[in-house]
């Protein structure tokens, strides 16, 4: 009896693993593509690229991608796509720049006023697609050269600069060190160390609370080895931050962002219902979902989102160029998509499309200390974003 | 008189379902053939066999067209063989023009540059024969649905048709379009043309059919002659319906209370005909505990009508009362229609019904994620204990609640929409065609649930296309036609052939 049962069970566990694995293969994929990725151009630069330095630029050179990625994310679970957040992002660095620069208004009210602007571009926008049921991609389109042309308007050709001290150091800044670290910046490891602690932590109690109520979904292994991964790498990325100059300012609030964004996704009402909007709009619809405002507020919140990329980005560079946000609204599209959502809608994650978003920051960077051209760069980077979705594609058909 | 087309021992069967069982049909040189049976007694699955979109090797028996045996493997082969199909829903290109429409994919053309004088010439003799007054640059979305419908049978005869079949060519045509359609058939019968029609109107079809062949249950039940004796239409009806009820449902005892909810005077046109009538001043109520069925065939304007109570979620000027419990109601938003304890399982689960792609876990209180959220955050583990609780109670199989419904059986996929509306707790639940496509011991599982949502006090509204499920289920059964309630049937007096009579004969009691 008990040699049967121990034969029958053996085989079963080790299916189960299995099974998880071909049914997650995407979310752990993509994990492991970043670090297959950063391995490789820390080979191909002789570590170059995670000297504490180059890891400070990193942070700083794709903060504004992430955080566009986060809300394009929800747009793109909502079934929907955003083309116009490039022309956006600069218009509200043009913005910021004759606010401050020109008119002198000091940094704050600047913000706020950017971030009502950015969110109220999003919500018109929004309206004629939620309302009118005029197609996103044509709305964003239009967006798109609309606000280009208006930033040009603002900037009237030139660029504005250099901003106030106090703006730029959203970007160019670095957390203070209130613990006093000697040639460390111990808050900064601190921080990191709280954070992965708490991710591990969390992770702990709701896998506690799944075996309480049911079996939980991912294999002991499986949940140990991501835990230790993700909260090892946190660690060891703020380690090489601290021994440089710390966390920079931005990086907070991309971490308070992923945070929340990720919150709201996983596990509010609202979250829910924009992926069940995405997934199958008439079944949402009929069963009380109001579809439109959902679709309303992600575009609301796309612009406003895409407002505080512009502020980002224009105190990184210390002025607001014409050229700025050219062809980002593409580079955050494919983070997206190389984070694992569909084009379809209803499927994404936050996480997914932050990892993606480095994907792209990360094999920019590497490709750049390796001295390859801007040419190259782009061929790669697009064929990566093909790979990465016929992936997706392959695996769903295996499954289906 | 010789048999242009012969079907002989046509079998076909899809994964558990006899969809037909050895029938035959023979079609005389130059006749109309009048095919006629119940939804699903098998007439466009035949039909589908004899156009190729069964092709051969799909199906068990032989088509003998002018003498040969055919072995079509697609609508192209019976096509140039001289068989056309007209489908129920037309299958022309809105924009483009009536010409260009009847010569899509046979086009006049040389060496791929399209002759344009010839492609018109042979459409102005085409709409000759079918006495269409139109210009062949016409676009098709400018024309009625009887014009269209004219537009069809015109390409079919470029294609040199010797059998037409037209799958309830009137069902959308007002009176004098569908004279003048029948007018048309019998004008091609005298010039060689043979025609298969299928309809549901019966005073159409002793008009022009030669014969008659009744289909049910995927069988031949009989061929009538109407040229040999005089068709009475009872006779067909008799042959349509005449299946014994066996003991496929649960036992119901219904206790009946108050009226609950009372619709009035419901009307609502046509989202895009906006002076179409689609459901025209329907009234109705259903008591606490009771079950009511609503009647009628495909098109009738059943699901329009629930869909329109639901939120107003079908159709454009829509007027009518609604009461529960005595007191008006709003509904004109689903939320609205949710929040008074209406809800509504539609008939298409798949398209309207699940989000194919989420969990069982994540389906069920979509349309009630309050009820397992503090505030706006969910709670997943009351999220969870809703699944399961709902898993066991519905007997939903499945692997576990996490599985996606689109993986799941359809009668599986109905226990999940079910439950998304019991989670929703609703006190009036219409559900749409409930068993559609489920196998019988699933639909036994769903009927029973039904009887203990009434015994609970609900009130249920079930409309089906399949009679001895509403005779089996319901307490009261209301008939509709063409977008109006034609009769009302207490269960006890309730019976198919006087359901059929109804609908046939447009509201005279029969």
């Amino acid at each position: 009896m008990t040699t049967e049962i121990s034969t029958t069970q053996a085989p079963s566990r080790r299916s189960a693993s299995f099974d998880f694995l071909k049914t997650h293969v995407r979310e752990y994929g993509i994990l492991f593509a970043l670090i297959a990725i950063m391995a490789f151009f820390q080979i191909a630069t002789d570590g170059i690229l995670l000297r504490p330095v180059n890891l400070t630029n990193l942070v700083l050179q794709n903060s504004y991608i992430v955080i566009m990625a986060v809300g394009m994310l929800m747009v793109i679970v909502s079934g929907h796509i955003d083309l116009s957040v490039g022309s956006v992002m600069g218009f509200i660095g043009a913005l910021s720049a004759v606010l401050m620069v020109n008119m002198g208004i000091p940094y704050i009210p600047t913000a706020i006023i950017c971030l009502a602007v950015g969110a109220t571009i999003g919500a018109m926008q929004g309206y004629w697609i939620a309302y009118w049921r005029i197609p996103s991609f044509i709305v964003t389109l239009a967006g798109m050269l609309v606000f280009k042309g208006m930033m040009m308007v603002l900037l009237k050709g030139q660029s504005i600069g250099p901003f106030p001290n106090e703006f730029r150091a959203i970007s160019s800044g670095f957390i203070p060190d209130v613990l006093g670290g000697d040639g460390l910046h111990l808050t900064s490891l601190v921080l990191g160390i709280l954070t992965a602690a708490a991710i591990v932590a969390m992770g702990v109690m709701a896998r506690n609370k799944e075996k309480k109520h049911g079996i939980p979904d991912e294999p002991f292994p499986f949940f140990v080895a991501r835990n230790v991964l993700v909260a090892g790498a946190i660690v060891y990325l703020t380690y090489l931050l601290a021994t440089s100059r710390g966390l920079p300012n931005v990086f907070i609030i991309m971490a308070l962002l992923i945070g929340g964004y990720s919150f709201i996704a996983k596990h509010t009402t609202i979250g829910r219902r924009v992926y069940a909007v995405g997934g199958n709009q008439k079944a949402a619809k009929l069963s009380g979902i109001n579809s439109e405002r959902l679709t309303f507020l992600v575009f609301a919140n796309m612009g406003m989102l895409a407002a505080l990329a512009g502020l980002v980005f224009a105190a990184r560079l210390n002025m607001a160029t014409p050229k700025a946000g050219e062809t980002f609204e593409l580079d955050v599209i494919a983070a997206v998509f190389i984070g694992g959502a569909s084009m379809a809608g209803g499927v994404g994650t936050v996480v997914g499309a932050v990892i993606g978003a480095f994907i792209m920051g990360v094999m920019n960077n590497g490709m750049s200390i390796m001295g390859i051209g801007i040419d190259w760069q782009q061929m790669i980077k697009g064929l990566v974003l093909l790979a990465a979705v016929i992936f997706d594609v392959y695996n769903k058909n295996k499954a289906g | 008189m010789t048999a242009i087309l012969e079907m002989r021992g046509i079998t076909k069967t899809f994964p558990g379902v006899n969809a037909l069982d050895n029938v035959n049909l023979t079609v005389e040189q130059g006749e109309i053939h009048a095919l006629v049976g119940e939804n699903g007694a098998g007439k466009s699955t035949l039909m589908k066999v004899l156009s190729g979109v069964y092709p051969h090797g799909e199906y068990e028996g032989h088509i003998y067209f002018e003498g040969e045996e055919k072995r079509f493997g697609g609508i192209a082969d019976s096509e140039r063989a001289g068989i056309v199909i007209i489908h129920q829903e037309l299958a022309l290109v809105p924009l483009l023009s009536i010409a260009e429409n009847i010569f899509l994919g046979n086009e006049r053309a040389s060496r791929g540059v399209i002759d344009w004088g010839e492609t018109y010439r042979r459409t102005e003799e085409l709409l000759a024969r079918v006495s269409l007054k139109e210009s062949p640059r016409t676009k098709v979305t400018h024309l009625g649905l009887g014009k269209q419908q004219l537009v069809e049978i015109a390409k079919a005869l470029s294609k040199e048709v010797k059998l037409l079949i037209l799958d309830e060519p009137t069902s959308s045509l007002n009176e004098k379009d569908s004279q003048a359609l029948l007018d048309l058939l019998v004008d091609l019968r005298a010039k060689g043309v043979s025609s298969i029609l299928i309809s549901h109107k019966l005073n159409e079809i002793s008009q022009v059919a030669d014969r008659i062949t009744v289909l049910r249950d995927g069988a031949t039940v009989s061929t009538l002659d109407c040229h040999a004796r005089q068709i009475a239409e009872a006779d067909i009806v008799r042959d349509m319906v005449g299946r014994p009820l066996n003991d496929r449902f649960p036992k119901r005892e219904a206790s009946v209370g108050d009226t609950l909810i009372e619709v009035r005077n419901w009307t609502a046109h046509h989202p895009v005909h906006t002076d179409r009538k689609v459901v025209n001043d329907v009234s109705f109520h259903v008591r606490a505990g009771e079950v009511i069925g609503i009647a009628g065939l495909m098109g009738a304007g059943r699901t329009e009508l629930a869909m329109s109570l639901f939120g107003r979620s079908y159709g454009e000027k829509i007027s009518g009362e609604v009461l529960k419990s005595g007191m008006p109601v709003d509904v004109s938003t689903v939320q609205k229609a949710i929040g008074n304890g209406i809800c509504y399982a539609t008939e298409d689960r798949k398209s309207l019904g699940l989000v194919l792609i989420d969990t069982i876990r994540r389906n069920i209180p979509l349309a009630n994620l309050k009820g397992v959220a503090k505030g706006i955050v969910i709670d997943r583990r009351k999220e969870r204990e809703v699944g399961e609780s709902y898993r066991r109670r519905m007997a939903i199989k499945s692997s576990s609640i996490d599985q996606k419904t689109v993986n799941l059986s359809g009668g599986n996929q109905q226990k999940v929409v079910l439950s998304k509306w019991l989670f929703a707790g609703p006190d009036v639940l219409i559900l749409d065609e409930p068993t559609r496509g489920i196998d019988v011991g699933a639909k036994y599982e769903i009927y029973s649930i039904i009887n203990d949502l009434a015994a609970s006090g609900k009130a249920i509204i079930v409309i089906s296309s399949e009679m001895p499920e509403l005779l089996g289920i319901t307490d009261r059964i209301y008939v509709m036609n063409e977008g109006s309630f034609v009769g009302e049937l207490p269960i006890a007096e309730a019976s198919q052939e006087k359901i059929m009579s109804m609908i046939l004969n447009k509201g005279e009691r029969a």
